[in-house]
């Protein structure tokens, strides 16, 4: 494992700060341009195409327009939680990327220094710790506002982000399995023979699941989901304390796409084709495949962002919770058993895959039984509607008399003789209507015969 | 009455008009503001002490997803509903008491901003009526009988387009919000080749339409509805078989059909429990009957079945439109009776707008009682005999209605309008209570309440 | 600690810029005072009046907080354990798998409970 050792000068470590501070607020506005264009090409339209080439500058503008807005406070606001949501917020955003990897060793004037700002044994933890902390300025900012709509969506954050955190942490462990260590640089090194997407696939998609879930955006935009809690927990701020909450969401979005190029794309080293050039590898050229490999996540946020609806807040808990944990949990457990029959039991890796192949066989043939089965069901669900809609047609069944349906034959009996039926028997009509009724409908009322004999 | 007993009452009326209960005031660096609310929620509902899970919160009038300015009172047990009620009256606009002293003609300027995604359903319903109550419905030629059902069939998907458009907002899929305005837009420019206006375009008068269509025109619509076609797909692509829409609106605001009787439901919520209502079939008017179509119904009585009847209603309107072109045959366009079909002689100039030259010349220079004739139809108006007629017709929404009354003279008694939109969101409550907030937005969504038809 | 140093760098940079601009919109901002503008946002509605800080919170965020700490130590736990597998003998792995069931059993029982059923 090659770990750096980090004693740079005072001023190239002033001068990292910089570079990576700037680096984030141009990449943010870049970011928010790249996604509207993007959008817009996806939507027919054309996009912010004025200020600036392409439209580049607009979101600067926004961001200078943004400073002179009146600042507007609810007066239900815990003023100094209320101030302090979006510093924290910001602040985290921006200390997250302290870890990230761009390239290898480079030269700066004359010093030979990694594109890192800094690296330590315990890295990726750092980041995962930074972005708990995170989650306290959306917390804060959407309890201190006073005021409904940011509360729900700043405990939906809330409950949403530390679920998604969970998901996100597991699908790590693997990948320490493999390099051995938590250093962010050291999993790169690691990576040099083959990336991790490769060989952990399944821990990439779920880590690539989560990311989206932690950083709230589209399909699981829930805290800010416009059409319910109309901006979520940022609903009351305003001016340059909005746009902190949007640069952080947006550093966010480059931070979770960079741990994810660095731990499962191989970080700055080149892809295949460019990786036989020997100098691809060295000097500054790396930042460039960092660069792009971060971009295509990027991408992949707006793609989602372009095409899917918002999932409901019970069915994206349930999918982190039942799905996305589970699923972690079972393949961290096969990763390691692997690990562990290679290491002990001398296996040869291609009897490993053997192995893997059977259990992928057990797998397809487990989930074609479970669909099959489902498919029974489903059938037996059909049948039993099939069967309710042969019954005779009774108009009163659901409480207020309706037309026959299509299919449904109306037969008219006269008021007495049905008087007379529907006193003898009342208790079993009233027995007789409730399991026709699916179970997961709201049934409206039970059949009342005494109404059906006014009506 | 003493001096100083005037001064008590003009204290008390000063201090009368600082505690109006209704309109709050105080004063801004940009002057005094009244704040008017529709109550006081302190004694509306006053914060229980034993039950502080519950939250009580105001969806609208201000609000992304509330389809203009429907105000939802939700009572939230953390993501849950208990209680939905709902507030309306934020567009209120006189529309109805207006047409009360217009002539009848006029009316249709008010009708058509109603339900201001629907107009030509607006003004056709209230012509119908104005021409039973005249007792001139078979003398509606067949080409206005024809343009109008084609116009409200475009109509129909233009609306049903929005109802798509807005509801995939709300739910999160912004690319289906474009594609649907993108699509109306089509339609909209169609609307303004024909009538001059997009949306608001008194087309349809009381005696047939405003204007005639041109071979142009009808070259340039049958253009348009294969590229119609196309796209119509490509949205219905994008939602009729995605997972999460799916997820999102199947079993959501469930309403059956036994409710849906209860509250007078009508439109594609009813034809979602399966009953195959359409007032075009069941009680055709502007000779529905002739047209080869298929009412759309879904078993689900859910959002999801009622999104896919919108989607299968816009084919057939498709349908319909292209059978309408085809029967457009050369005729007269407004109805035989020069007194009913105003302004009397309208044509177009040779320079695109106004009175022809001729007709100009001949009321102006020629027939002193040309110039009467023309001077009191448009002033006063025809007059109606008197009655009250209940003309239905079958809006996106489901059944309009408008009930006019006449006394004889040359403006409406009354005009009442049944918008479907105002009794549709009577199930709001029973669609809504017990599910998630989410799905509150949903039921609405698929209810696609219009607020200037409920409120008129 | 020399590693640690240059976030400390960083983070100050990063909290002076957010307390510069968070503080910036009180002199770069117009001030016009509006009494409807200040109330707290409810759709245009005069806000329900609500106990402070929303009341009491529904306790199923309360049950997602403390299965979050749960799986969360058991993260901390795997961490070390996967960082040094292939330093550590047969036993840790079997250790470890029965750390993992005896997690499990409780969240197969919470989810047969329905406890992570949001409704």
């Amino acid at each position: 494992m090659s770990e750096y050792t980090f004693n740079d000068p005072w001023w190239l470590i002033i001068l990292k700060v910089l570079a990576i501070f700037v680096g984030l607020v141009l990449m943010t506005l870049f970011t928010i341009w790249w996604e509207r264009r993007v959008v817009s090409r996806m939507q027919n339209r054309i996009g912010p195409n004025r200020v600036g080439p392409f439209g580049l500058l607009q979101s600067l503008m926004d961001g200078f327009k943004l400073g002179l807005k009146e600042e507007i406070i609810p007066k239900t606001a815990h003023l100094a939680v209320y101030w302090i949501a979006p510093v924290i917020s910001a602040t985290m955003a921006f200390l997250a990327f302290a870890v990230i990897p761009f390239g290898p060793m480079v030269s700066i004037f004359g010093v030979e220094t990694p594109l890192q700002l800094t690296d330590f044994p315990v890295s990726v933890l750092y980041v995962l710790a930074i972005a708990s902390i995170g989650v306290y300025g959306i917390v804060l900012a959407g309890w201190s506002s006073g005021s409904t709509y940011p509360l729900l969506g700043g405990l939906r954050s809330s409950a949403q982000m530390i679920s998604y955190e969970l998901a996100m942490s597991m699908s790590f462990v693997a990948v320490f399995l493999y390099a051995g260590t938590m250093s962010t640089s050291g999993i790169v090194a690691a990576q040099e023979p083959i990336w991790y997407a490769v060989i952990l696939l399944p821990s990439l998609l779920i880590y690539a699941t989560a990311m989206v879930g932690e950083t709230n955006r589209a399909p699981f935009d829930l805290p800010e989901a416009e059409g319910e809690l109309v901006g979520g927990f940022h609903t009351e701020y305003s001016s340059l304390k909005f746009a902190l909450f949007f640069l952080a969401e947006y550093i966010n979005m480059v931070t979770v796409s960079a741990l994810a190029t660095t731990l499962f794309l191989g970080g700055w080293i080149a892809p295949w084709p460019l990786s036989l050039w020997d100098g691809a590898n060295v000097g500054w050229w790396p930042l460039l495949w960092w660069f792009v490999k971060v971009q295509l996540f990027i991408f992949a946020f707006i793609w989602l962002r372009g095409t899917l609806p918002r999932l409901r807040y019970d069915q994206f808990m349930r999918f982190g919770w039942k799905v996305l944990i589970p699923a972690s949990l079972l393949w961290i457990v096969i990763v390691a058993a692997a690990r562990v029959v290679r290491n002990e039991f001398s296996v040869t890796t291609q009897e490993l895959l053997l192995l893997g192949g059977g259990l992928l066989v057990v797998i397809i043939v487990g989930s074609w039984v479970l669909q099959v089965r489902s498919e029974r069901r489903e059938r037996a669900q059909v049948e039993a509607a099939k069967a309710e809609m042969d019954k005779p047609f009774d108009p009163y069944a659901g409480g207020y008399p309706v037309p026959p349906l299509p299919g449904q034959e109306f037969t008219y009996t006269s008021r007495r003789a049905k008087a007379a039926v529907v006193e003898g028997t009342a208790t079993r009509t009233a027995t007789a209507v409730l399991p026709g009724e699916s179970a997961d409908a709201p049934v409206p009322s039970t059949s009342d015969p005494e109404e059906g004999t006014h009506a | 009455m003493s001096t100083d007993n005037m001064s008590a009452e003009d204290v008390a009326y000063e201090s009368a008009i600082d505690d109006d209960a209704y309109a709050d005031s105080y004063d801004t660096s940009e002057g005094r503001v009244f704040t008017l609310s529709g109550g006081d929620w302190d004694t509306v509902t006053p914060p229980s002490e034993g039950e502080k899970e519950r939250i009580v919160v105001n969806m609208g009038p201000q609000h992304p997803s509330t389809h203009g300015v429907l105000r939802l009172i939700l009572e939230l047990e953390g993501e849950t509903v208990t209680e939905t009620r709902c507030g309306i009256g934020y567009l209120h606009t006189g529309i109805e008491k207006n047409m009360e002293y217009r002539t009848w003609t006029q009316g249709v300027t008010f009708v058509t901003r109603m339900d201001y995604l629907s107009p030509f359903f607006n003004e056709t319903a209230y012509c119908l009526g104005v021409e039973k109550l005249l007792g001139v419905t078979d003398e509606i030629t067949d080409r206005a009988s024809t343009i109008r059902v084609m116009m409200m069939e475009l109509n129909r998907i233009s609306s049903h387009l929005v109802a798509l458009a807005t509801g995939g907002m709300e739910l999160g899929a912004l690319t289906a919000m474009i594609f649907g305005f993108r699509e109306r837009e089509l339609i909209l420019d169609i609307f303004e080749m024909v009538t001059g206006l997009r949306m608001n375009s008194a087309y349809v008068r009381p005696g047939g339409v405003a204007q005639d269509i041109t071979d142009d025109q009808v070259a340039r619509i049958r253009e348009t509805l294969p590229l119609l076609k196309k796209r119509l797909k490509d949205t219905s692509d994008l939602l009729v078989d995605n997972a999460i829409w799916m997820g999102r609106t199947v079993g959501i605001g469930y309403l059956d059909l036994s409710s849906c009787m209860a509250l007078g439901i009508t439109g594609p919520i009813l034809r979602s429990t399966g009953l195959p209502h359409d007032l075009r079939k069941s009680q055709p008017y502007c000779g529905y009957e002739n047209y080869e179509f298929e009412v759309q119904t879904t078993d689900t009585c859910d959002v999801y079945g009622r999104f896919l009847i919108r989607v299968g209603e816009m084919h057939e309107s498709i349908k319909i439109v292209e059978q309408a072109l085809d029967r457009l045959r050369p005729g007269p366009v407004m109805i035989e009776d020069k007194k009913i079909g105003w302004p009397a002689r309208l044509s177009i100039g040779s320079d695109g707008q106004g009175n022809s030259p001729e007709h100009v010349k001949e009321i102006m220079s020629e027939s002193m009682e040309a110039l009467i004739h023309h001077f009191k139809l448009v002033t006063e108006g025809f007059r109606v005999p008197p009655g009250q007629v209940y003309s239905a017709i079958e809006s996106p929404r489901g059944e309009l209605g408008a009930h006019v009354v006449s006394t004889g003279g040359t403006r409406p008694y009354r005009v009442h309008f049944r918008d479907a939109s105002f009794n549709n969101l009577q199930s709001t409550a029973a669609m809504c209570d017990g599910s998630m907030v989410s799905d509150v937005i949903a039921a609405v969504a698929s209810i696609d309440p219009v607020m200037g038809g409920v409120d008129r | 600690m020399d590693a640690y140093a240059p976030i400390l760098v960083l983070g100050l940079l990063a909290a002076g810029f957010a307390v510069f601009s968070v503080t910036l919109t009180t002199f770069t901002g117009p001030k016009r005072y509006n009494r409807a503008k200040v109330d707290a946002y409810e759709c245009g509605i005069e806000p329900t009046p609500q106990p402070m800080g929303g009341g009491r919170f529904p306790v199923k965020y309360y049950l997602t907080a403390m299965m979050f700490i749960i799986f969360d130590i058991e993260i901390v736990f795997l961490y070390p354990w996967a960082v040094a597998f292939d330093q550590l003998p047969l036993f840790v792995f079997l250790a470890m798998m029965l750390f993992l069931f005896n997690l499990t059993v409780p969240y197969v029982y919470e989810w047969r409970r329905g406890g992570l059923d949001w409704d």
